[in-house]
This record gives C-alpha cells, structure tokens and sequence, in this order.
C-alpha cells in the first residue's frame, strides 16, 4: 500500500493561500478569562421577529423544496423594489439579479466569471479578507491599492488610474468600508467612475454596509451615468437585517456578466436556502423602520467609540459607515500586532490588529460596535487603563481631563 | 421617545460629556434639555434599579389588585392618595378591566405584605377586594435583563 502525499495531491493555489493572521491570537484570547471581544464583525441585533416568523412560516407550509437558481421569481421582484427605492437602481427581475448564499458567494461567482489566467483585480486597502484569495484560486492576480488615513480611506482617481494596467480586468469597490468604515461620497465616486468610463474594467461594488451610513445615504457607483453596465453591485441581508446566520444575499448587474454567473451558481450551489429567501421576502416588504432603528443605535455608539478614542489622546478618524472604528494607536510607539498582544494581556480585551485587512492598515486597530453600550464602556475604560501604563506622563494629563 | 431620555433610562450616570458625544451635539444642549426635562416635570428623578433577587437579607415583592367603590366626586383619587402613603409602597396604578387599583408593595417577608394587606388596605371604608400576587423571579425591570445574560455566541470574523 503506498501511503497518502497530501503534499503533491493538494493544489498548490490552496496551499499558498495564507491562514488568517488573527487566529492564533483569537485562540489565545479564547483561552483567558474575564476577556471582552471587540472583534466581532456581525450585528448583536437579532433579526427582527417579523423575519423569522416568515421563515417558520414557510417551513410550516413545507416550503421546503429548492427554489429557481437565480431565486424566488417574488423575492427577485422585491430586491429589484427595493434596489430602485433606497438607492435608485434599476435592474430587471427576469435576468439582472442572482440571490445566493450571502454576499460573499456572490463575490465569490463575481470574480470568477470576469477573471482568466494572469487577469488583474484591483483591490482598495484595508479591506475584507476574501478578495485577494478569491482572486488567486481564479487564476488572477490581487493588486493591492494602499488607501490613507489622510484620505479618509477613500479611493483617489489617481492611485486607481496608477494602477492600471493592460490586464485590469476588475476593480472591487468595497464601501462602505470593513474595517475602516470609510464611505465614498458621490464626488469621490464621480472622480473613479470618471477614470474607468475611458477602460474596459468592470466594477465589483461591495455595498453590503450600504444601509449602515451615518452622514447621508449610501450613494452606489451603479446609479452615476455610465456605470450601471460596468457595475455588479453585491448587496445582502446579513448586516442591514441582522441575518448573518441566514446567509442570504444578492448580486445585481447587467444580464451578460449575471447570466454567466448564473452557471457558476447553478452548478455550484444550484439556489440560495429556500427558508431564508421567503424571510427575506419579508425583510424587503416591511422592515425599512427596523433598519433604521439599528443605524441609530449603532450611531449612538460609533460617536461614543470615537469620542472615547479621541479622549484617551488617540487619533481617531470618523468613520461614516458600517459598525467599525479604526483608531490610529501610532502615538503608542507600538505595531498594530504588539499592540493587540499587549492589550489582550494587559487587560483582556481582544481587537483586530490594523494588519489583519492589508500591510496599509498597520498602525491601526479595528474596534466593532456591534455591541452594548455597558459592554463598551468597560472596554474602554480598560483600553485607557492599558494606554495610561504605556506613557505615565502624558497620561496624567490626559485622565485629568477625562475625569 | 427622544434619544437624550433613552439614553437615561438606559443609564442615568452617563455624563453630560459622553451624553453630548453619543448624541452629536454640545454638552450645554445636553445640560439644557435635561433641565428643561427637569422642569417641566417630565425627568421625576434619577433611581438605582435593585435587584432585590440578590439582595440579602432577602425581599419579597407582592402586585396586590383592589377593587374599590369610587367616592362621589372624588373619583379614585382619594382612595389612592390614602394608599401611595405607605412606604413600602413603590407603586400605584389606576387599571382598566378587571379591578381598579393595582399596588405594588416590597417589604422585608411574606407576612409583613399579608398584614400591610390585611391591617393597611382591606380595612380602608371604599375597598372592597384585595387579591394579593407574590413576585416569584425577576427577569426584566425596567427594560433591564435582571438574570446574568448569556453568553455572546458570535464568533470572532473579519467579515
């Protein structure tokens, strides 16, 4: 019997895709006691009852079956609704949305439709971990475009049109932002879509926090002029609806690119869970005022996360979307990396180093407010504890003023 | 309701400061309105919420409907004024349905509720029915959880 070499049988595309960097240190905090996580990236809300009463529901009439590939033909009809009413789009139901297994399998068919061997993707950073890997299972390459605090984190005409090569293929747009929590305001969008109407790149739209904004309502890259046909707009239900665990969402664009996607889809998921496309029927129909709700909630705590940075002497740009701030601890001497450590040690409690999300997010943490208030104002007051210990000087000053 | 008066309720020891933070305004516009709240007797006054679950030596805590004759142009008020005098006593409502008053009253063990009951309230002229209800377990005052909340269940992501 010849034994197994997992080593030549596995494919050397998965081999080289990196672990991710944060586990080891989540194992560690997993481990203490009395440890309190800001590292969470999904809502602490629970999807609103009227939800999941309609996903009982439908398993109570045994809706039990498989649905069309692309979907419900009446949940298809319903994100078209809602497309057109809370960001202006206009797709058709028949042939321009696909509903998949939350908006990661959508970018997931997205990049793979687009990409052939050697393709570039351009990739904002810092950013959600999926894409880079994504791309190079596809045969593509991940270009990395740094984004800077000075800029809030925006993408500039410029550095997009530097990096711009005969092989661009795709550019992922991932705003509102994970985990910088930067938004592009229609000027910065006009300033892009400026540069990629004279290319022929296509646009992957990542507007999954699009219903998470706090100064002013999302505005999409698909609703400028000319953009719609270079536009795949990923949106979901996960973070506007709190169903995360449902993993549901949706890709919409023009039918030539959705429908090849469609295959991919087909054959590799064959449809979105059928119980959680009749929920989101629901969620569509009825739930603006639920969504709203959550915004102020997590408004109230973004303002406090960002006042309490501020106070404690760290400089703190003010994120405008998602559920994420992502304070600069440069001030503290310390590596993004040397930072989490110590503060997971010193005081038990676990943020995601800067670095998780790209080498552009290093000297910065992310801080998630998907949590209470009570629960994050003990972290805080830990976190000052932790920064007060590292510069006894400067620290009288500061805790003076904050008491 | 206003988010200022949510924020309160939720946590009465919030400071001005971090209250004008979280509200995206100025700590005199918070000083301001928690005045004028103040004033117009909207804002009654700042309490701790106990758990007398917890709380040792132990509590017992009783809802005690009554059914009362209302005096001619008095109405309920008098009947009611006699009874919130009490201090353990934490609370009076007029009802709609089945019975008038509803009385929630703490004291230190069942018997000294079953003789406020009997010696206090049953002997009052306009009351004609007292029916006592013992609290057995808090689970929410006050829009607060009062049992030790469960675990958070998420997983750490980078989603």
């Amino acid at each position: 019997m010849t034994p197994v070499d997992y080593d030549s049988i596995l494919s050397k595309k998965a081999k080289d895709i990196k672990p991710s960097g944060i586990r080891r240190y989540f194992d560690v905090a997993n481990e203490m006691e009395g440890v309190i996580s800001l590292g969470i990236g999904e809502p602490d809300f629970k999807t609103p009852w009227v939800i999941r009463k309609a996903g009982m529901d439908s398993l109570a009439q045994g809706k039990t079956q498989y649905s069309a590939n692309s979907g419900l033909a009446d949940l298809r009809v319903e994100i078209t609704n809602y497309m057109a009413r809370r960001f202006g789009l206009v797709y058709h139901p028949q042939d321009e949305v696909v509903v998949t297994v939350g908006g990661s399998e959508a970018i997931d068919i997205c990049i793979r439709t687009v990409l052939d061997n050697g393709d570039e993707v351009l990739i904002p950073e810092p950013c959600f971990v999926c894409y880079a890997p994504i791309v190079t299972l596809s045969g593509g390459k991940a270009v990395a475009i740094p984004t800077k605090a000075e800029n809030k984190f925006r993408l500039t005409a410029q550095e997009l049109r530097e990096k711009i090569t005969d092989r661009t293929k795709l550019l992922i747009l991932p705003y509102p932002n994970n985990p910088t929590g930067a938004v592009m305001r229609r000027e910065d969008l006009e300033e892009i879509a400026a540069v990629l109407r004279e290319h022929n790149i296509l646009v992957l739209s990542d507007e999954i926090y699009a219903e998470l904004t706090y100064n002013g309502r999302h505005v999409s890259i698909a609703s400028l002029p000319g953009m719609r046909e270079r536009c795949v707009v990923i949106n979901g239900f996960s973070k506007a609806y709190a169903m995360t665990g449902w993993r549901l969402g949706f890709a919409a664009g023009p039918a030539p690119i959705i429908q090849q996607m469609l295959k991919i889809h087909q054959y590799a998921i064959m449809c979105a869970p059928t119980t959680s496309q009749y929920a989101a029927i629901q969620a569509l129909k009825n739930c603006d005022d639920d969504i709203q709700m959550m915004v102020d909630e997590y408004n109230i705590r973004r303002r406090f996360l960002v006042d309490g940075f501020r106070r404690m002497g760290l400089s703190c740009f003010e994120p405008e979307g998602a559920f994420y701030v992502f304070p600069s601890i440069k001030s503290t001497g310390l590596s993004s990396d040397e930072f989490c450590e110590q503060l997971l040690h010193a005081q038990r409690v676990a943020v995601i180093p800067g670095t998780a999300f790209g080498a552009s997010g290093e000297g910065h943490v992310r801080v998630s407010y998907a949590y209470s208030l009570k629960h994050l104002d003990e972290a805080l007051k830990r976190i000052q504890r932790f920064i007060e210990s590292l510069t006894p000087v400067k620290a009288g000053k500061t805790a003076s003023h904050v008491l | 309701m206003d988010k200022l008066l949510k924020l309160l309720q939720e946590n009465a020891r919030f400071s001005n400061e971090r209250l004008a933070a979280m509200l995206g305004t100025t700590e005199q516009d918070v000083a301001e309105r928690i005045e004028k709240y103040e004033k117009e007797g909207i804002i009654k006054g700042y309490q701790v919420l106990v758990n007398y679950d917890k709380l040792r030596p132990e509590h017992v805590t009783a809802i005690i409907e009554l059914k009362v004759t209302p005096k001619r142009n008095l109405g309920f008020e008098e009947i009611a004024r006699t009874i919130m005098m009490y201090d353990e006593v934490e609370s009076v409502y007029l009802m709609s349905g089945g019975y008038d008053l509803s009385v929630r009253v703490t004291a230190k063990d069942f018997k000294d509720v079953a003789m406020f009951v009997s010696h206090r309230l049953a002997i009052l002229d306009s009351v004609l029915s007292t029916a006592t209800h013992f609290i057995l377990s808090r689970y929410k005052e006050n829009g607060v959880i009062m049992y030790d909340e469960p675990e958070d269940e998420r997983g750490v992501t980078l989603l």
